[in-house]
């Protein structure tokens, strides 16, 4: 057959295009609109998935606050108790599901989807981190709620939460992505976003007055416990607002670094 | 396209536990595909298909050597890989829980299309591999076929003038192969699209490839068309035979068959040359032995055959 000799004609002919221009590049995505694509799509999965979920978050919340009725009695131990319980939604939510679903992702190559496709990383991970945060918010207004009635305490400060929640939310998303990006099984991810949030259920619902100083300083390490001490704070007759616009300032920042942290995680877990 | 040649070298080590000797994925692999061209890799698993896949796709660092695409150095600007082709990948966990329509018109806007464009581009492809009734529902919920085709249609959105797909027909049935065959020769027909194909079905490779690259161990045993590759194996012909129980070994001509036979329960495979056929055939179907023969096939050689003539070991082929 002559299929050798015209195949060497053909690659000779090619050989002089080479230096031809390049193929031009497809578009990129911008960081915007492909972080609203991730959003719509992560909020979709969540909500398809997760919503069983979400409601053990709730009433996991719920449970606690009605367990702690018989031992705390009003005062600063129940605001500390119901913004505790409340937070513990997105600490469930974002932290604990979104490690278990970056681990996930990364262990069975999931990530190849995104890492080929021209999207920055950081649309990534912010889109999958926002509606995570996003699908805790109905969890986490109900448990704020019922834990008011129970309580006694005013529902007149709980628009705060439109602050908390997006704030705790994207430190603790940004913990969660980051863990789950970093370990290098998904049982470690799942692990770790457990005992996440087990911290925050101890450290932040629990009052902190009976706790031992090493648990203090814990307490003080983990960002939750800011946005715990900021929806606390606003239950009070006369709230200290600097105060609680310092410790939201802390969770905007720990959510900054944390999400920088998970961009930097996806970007090595993506290229192995 | 125009070509790309990558040599990935001496030392392409992947982690492994400390117990296991490092492995060499891809071992100073050359290739060269042209534009336009539907290009298979074909090879049993571990062959290092997957993984030569992963560093043109810039998914993976090679330890050394170089990749172009297009024109475009893809080690130093990995980040181009992405704008230049689209990847289908084994895995659909990324897409799983979306519904077929939302999979596409998200993978479409990540390719950086604006949402109409993206709407009407996943429109098209829905249609075109005949999806759109399922579009409403997650992934999860389909078929392993239906599943796959869903992927497919999500390399298919923000057109790529290279598509990389790894075995993108698995466990899909006969209509929806036709679908996937049609829209690539579509696609190349109309807009010169090139196609990169990873598979171990040897009738896949034969029917749809233009040229394939037969790997092993890391390397390439051989490439061309797939007819010039079986033109290597030309002089032989297959011989199958199916005993009714077991071979009638005292007949003496079927025990000295025994010795080139690939036995694998009552088949027997042998590849031999055509008067050596004729003569084994005339021996099996006259007289004694006739009477323990089930059935037998005589036929030209196939891909497999190339492969197992070249020195593969020939398991993890698929004939189907």
């Amino acid at each position: 057959m002559s299929a050798v000799p015209l195949e060497a004609a053909v690659r000779a002919d090619d050989r002089e295009r080479t230096a031809e221009a390049a193929a031009p590049l497809g578009p990129r995505a911008r960081l915007f609109p492909a972080l609203a694509a991730v959003y719509r799509a992560q909020l979709s999965r969540a909500r398809v998935a997760r919503i069983p979920l979400l409601f053990v978050a709730t009433f996991q919340s719920v449970g606690i606050m009605i367990l702690m009725r018989g031992v705390v009695d009003g005062g600063d131990e129940a605001r500390a108790v119901v913004a505790g319980s409340s937070v513990l939604v997105v600490a469930f939510v974002a932290l604990n599901l979104l490690a278990q679903y970056f681990g996930q992702l990364r262990a069975d190559g999931g990530l190849d989807h995104y890492a080929t496709l021209p999207v920055p990383p950081a649309a990534v991970v912010l889109g999958a981190a926002g509606a995570y945060a996003s699908f805790t918010v109905p969890g986490t207004v109900v448990t704020a709620v019922v834990g008011c009635g129970l309580f006694g305490l005013p529902l007149g400060h709980l628009w705060v939460l439109a602050a908390v929640i997006p704030l705790a939310g994207a430190a603790l998303a940004g913990l969660g992505a980051a863990l789950g990006l970093l370990a290098p099984r998904p049982e470690l991810a799942t692990l770790l976003g457990q005992l996440g949030m087990s911290a925050a259920l101890l450290l932040g619902v629990l009052p902190a007055e009976r706790m031992p100083g090493v648990l203090q300083y814990a307490r003080d390490l983990l960002p939750s416990t800011y946005g715990v001490e900021a929806f606390a704070r606003t239950f009070g007759p006369h709230p200290d607002w600097a105060a609680v616009a310092l410790d939201l300032a802390v969770c905007a920042g720990v959510g900054v670094a944390s999400l920088a942290i998970a961009t930097w995680a996806y970007r090595r877990a993506a290229v192995r | 396209m125009r070509d790309l040649v990558k040599t990935y070298p001496a030392a392409r080590g992947r982690r492994g536990t400390p117990a296991t000797p490092e492995v060499r994925a891809t071992d100073g692999i050359s290739l060269d595909v042209r534009r336009g061209e539907i290009f298979g890799l074909l090879g049993p698993n571990g062959a290092g298909k997957s993984t030569l896949v992963r560093q043109l796709t810039g998914l993976m660092r090679p330890d050394s050597g170089s990749v172009e695409i297009l024109g475009h150095d893809i080690l130093r600007h990995p980040e181009r890989a992405a704008r230049i082709l689209a990847y289908l990948g084994q895995e659909s966990t990324a897409l799983d829980e979306l519904t077929v329509s939302l999979a596409v018109e998200t993978t479409a806007r990540l390719r950086g299309l604006d949402v109409r464009a993206a709407r009407a581009e996943r429109d098209d492809v829905l249609e075109e591999l005949a999806l759109t009734p399922l579009a409403s529902r997650p992934l999860k919920k389909l078929s392993g076929g239906q599943r796959r085709l869903a992927c497919f249609a999500t390399a298919l959105v923000g057109e790529r003038p290279l598509l990389v797909l790894d075995e993108p027909t698995t466990g899909m049935d006969p209509i929806a192969r036709r679908a996937v065959w049609g829209a690539v020769d579509r696609r190349r027909a109309e807009r010169g699209t090139t196609v990169l194909l990873v598979t171990h079905n040897v009738i896949e490779a034969e029917t749809v490839m233009d040229r394939v690259a037969v790997l092993d161990h890391g390397k390439v045993i051989a490439c061309d068309s797939p007819v010039g590759l079986k033109e290597q194996v030309a002089g032989e012909v297959r011989v199958e035979l199916v005993w009714r129980e077991r071979a009638p070994l005292d007949v003496p001509e079927v025990a000295a068959l025994r010795s080139s036979a690939v036995e694998s329960g009552r088949r027997w495979s042998l590849r031999l040359a055509p008067d050596e056929a004729r003569a084994a055939v005339a021996a099996v179907t006259g007289g004694a032995a006739f009477a323990a023969l089930d059935d037998f096939t005589l036929a030209t050689p196939s891909l497999e055959d190339v492969y197992l003539a070249l020195g593969g070991n020939g398991e993890g082929l698929v004939k189907a």
